[in-house]
């Protein structure tokens, strides 16, 4: 990593030299179709002036180029523009000393920066207690549902009136079975899609302190009623096949896209990946949630990342960032970058324009994240944000698993979930003090 | 009487040694200092505030129940890889020994494993036995096995012992089959005129023989067990079902570079360097006794 590190600030130090262009590097995890338009931003804004040159630099995944920027920030080379996911927010946010906030880089290149531009949901997201904007959003995401109309239509249900609610889920879910399916429903990122945007849709709480928003000594608050009985009912979908475990993370959305599935949560930016490789026909729809519960359904919390500003800098370089923030966040760029990769557009003027050029239109379904996300946010809802996170979901994960295998009630699990979840945020509130 | 060489001059011995005590220092001393000194430390990712904490980190994982379970993982993992490891491929070498057409193609093909990366290994056999599209999981269907090491914990420990199993036996090999080639024939031969059987053979002349390679191996098997597998887990099943599959050195992995824990990834290193450690010392204090040099 040190010699790849000394590689990229030696090329570094030889192209500023040749071309007298102050060059902003920025680290960042994504692949493929989502890749190309990350190059596509950096040479497009290169093209708009001529004073900086943006680099992007693919890091590995998310917690890869995380690990690679903390060695990189103690070594003293740390790039000027990281890629951080939401998990990864509450470390970011506590390391005072490596990051600069995005609102005073803002402010200090000269730009009014107007945090009440974005949506909601997304802005107040990656803003500190104090309102101050400390990322920039970059590609946003949410959970949705989606399912093979195929299927459905296979089984006897009527595809104009998919399901909206749990208990429907469960009725699809056993007309798949009956009708010879064999895995009617899967679930990729099962914390994020079940615990999470869970709570936030039924606006419960998740974690304390607003979710952890409100500060570092959030505690979970998973093993409330609503929750035991919503991991119950999967339990006994699990134990009945109409819920097939596929896997953690994202690895089960390949099921869905090989037809072996019928109904999956995940994440929205699993769009593009259907619309290319789906041999069948598909709809999305909005997450399942419970009827019976008041203020259901509310809205889904966010996912996907933002682009941190790294600190130990020359102010020339921070200069160049600004611009480039202020250049990929107006709304004919924002617009363009939602339809291509199906992130949320993260100002309401992007998603208005988008709307009017008649995309939601023209691909049906699109605008399902939107419309969970675009809606007025509660305390319980706004996002979830806690410390040594990438440990807490890999716990869910765990204790998750031994739910579906049966080895473990909804309710013990939950608790474990607890127990075992809080001992990492105090860990972290003791690191970060 | 002693075969030891004296020199002369008492700076040359140090001298002759430097370059290894120079390697060893840089990649490992150095490494093992600053994980001792990081293990009584917290510190923020970004190494901006840290804090001596005593003994903490060591008081967390004693108090944490799943801490305590990966050790029985860990001990069940490393007995089914070394002893599976050696066994099959002794068998294999010894087989291998007597083949005469072909001998290389078959040697060959044993050590290719070798070659290939513990990550890249893991994911050959995750291809082979994922519970919906693998060739293995699908024949076992067929059998009426339902494999699914999603769920199934022992079916997970299953898959990474294979693959860690899969991966090493290529080295195994290549020790044993050097081992029993160097065995004088001439021994063989005149058990075989005394009228010992293949079976008596092997048992009364090779595996005597071949004591000091199997304990060897063995030393060498347990330290590949305990420190160099976390690949295949990380690229299997990242410690599930549950923590089915956790092992000590897998957590070390994960709470230092994924989650960025650098103190109670420390903390475990240096747990599991202890027990390594005592475990190498046990084996050269106890069976080393019973190898014929």
């Amino acid at each position: 990593m040190n010699f790849k590190i000394a590689a990229v600030a030696l090329a570094a130090a030889f192209t500023v030299s040749a071309q007298a262009q102050t060059e902003i590097q920025w680290w960042h995890s994504m692949t493929a179709v989502n890749g190309e338009w990350v190059n596509d931003l950096a040479k497009n804004f290169n093209a708009s002036q001529k004073e900086y040159k943006v680099v992007p630099t693919y890091k590995g995944s998310y917690a890869e180029s995380m690990t690679a920027a903390v060695a990189a920030f103690r070594a003293g080379n740390a790039p000027n523009i990281l890629q951080v996911f939401e998990v990864g927010t509450a470390t970011m946010m506590a390391s005072k000393g490596a990051i600069v906030p995005v609102g005073q880089v803002m402010k200090d290149a000269g730009y009014k920066f107007d945090p009440t531009v974005y949506v909601s949901a997304v802005a107040g997201y990656y803003t500190a207690p104090n309102g101050q904007m400390l990322s920039f959003p970059f590609n946003s995401s949410t959970t949705i549902f989606y399912f093979n109309k195929d299927a459905f239509k296979a089984a006897g249900i009527d595809t104009a009136k998919p399901p909206t609610t749990w208990p429907e889920v469960a009725l699809a879910a056993a007309k798949l079975k009956a009708s010879g399916h064999k895995c009617p429903l899967t679930i990729a990122w099962q914390s994020w899609t079940q615990l999470e945007s869970f709570s936030a849709w039924h606006n419960v709480e998740f974690a304390s302190k607003s979710n952890g928003l409100g500060g570092m000594d959030a505690r979970l608050k998973v093993d409330s009623p609503l929750h035991v009985r919503h991991i119950e009912n999967l339990a006994n979908m699990a134990k009945q096949g109409l819920f097939i475990y596929k896997g953690r993370e994202n690895v089960p959305e390949a099921t869905f896209i090989s037809g072996e599935c019928a109904m999956i949560t995940t994440s929205a930016g699993f769009y593009g990946n259907v619309a290319k490789n789906a041999k069948f026909d598909y709809a999305l729809a909005t997450l399942p949630y419970y009827p019976d519960v008041p203020g259901a359904p509310q809205n889904t919390v966010i996912g996907g990342a933002s682009l941190w500003v790294m600190a130990g800098k020359k102010p020339a370089e921070y200069k160049g960032v600004a611009d480039f923030f202020n250049y990929i966040s107006s709304p004919e760029v924002q617009s363009a970058s939602h339809k291509r990769t199906g992130y949320l557009p993260i100002t309401t003027a992007a998603y208005q324009l988008t709307e009017k050029s008649g995309f939601y239109k023209e691909k049906p379904g699109t605008d399902i994240a939107v419309q969970q996300m675009i809606r007025k946010v509660t305390d319980k809802s706004r996002g979830i944000r806690l410390g040594n996170y990438v440990q807490i979901r890999q716990i869910e994960d765990e204790e998750l698993e031994q739910v579906w295998s049966g080895k473990k009630s909804a309710k013990e699990a939950l608790q474990a979930i607890v127990k075992r979840g809080n001992e990492q945020l105090e860990r972290f509130e003791k690191a970060n003090k | 009487m002693e075969k030891r060489v004296q020199f002369r001059a008492p700076l040359l011995p140090w001298l002759l040694i430097a370059p290894q005590v120079l390697v060893i220092s840089v990649f490992f001393f150095w490494p093992a200092a600053q994980a001792l000194l990081q293990s009584f430390q917290i510190e923020d990712a970004f190494g901006i505030s840290t804090q001596w904490v005593g003994m903490e980190n060591f008081n967390r994982l004693w108090n944490d129940a799943s801490y305590l379970t990966s050790f029985k993982t860990t001990a069940i993992f490393s007995l089914l890889v070394a002893v599976l490891g050696i066994g099959l491929s002794l068998i294999l070498a010894i087989f291998a020994d007597r083949v005469i057409k072909g001998a290389m193609f078959y040697k060959t093909m044993l050590i290719v494993p070798y070659a290939v990366a513990p990550a890249v290994a893991g994911v050959l056999w995750i291809f082979m036995f994922s519970p919906s599209l693998g060739v293995v999981s699908y024949g076992l269907g067929k059998l009426g096995i339902d494999w699914n090491h999603l769920l199934n914990g022992s079916h997970a420990m299953t898959l990474i012992v294979m693959a860690a199993v899969w991966k090493q036996i290529s080295y195994n090999f290549l020790f044993f089959l050097a081992g029993l080639q160097s065995i004088p024939k001439s021994l063989i031969e005149a058990a075989a005129i005394d009228g010992a059987k293949a079976w008596r053979r092997f048992w009364t002349i090779q595996f005597p023989l071949l004591s000091p390679t199997t304990f060897f191996l063995l030393v060498i098997n347990m330290i590949y067990a305990f420190f160099d597998t976390f690949a295949i887990v990380d690229a299997t099943t990242h410690g599930g079902p549950g923590q089915a599959t956790s092992i000590l050195v897998y957590k070390v992995y994960y709470d230092g570079f994924k989650a960025m824990d650098l103190g109670g990834s420390a903390a475990q290193s240096v747990v599991l360097m202890t027990i390594v450690i005592a475990l190498t010392v046990v084996q050269f204090q106890f069976i080393e006794k019973k190898v014929n040099y």
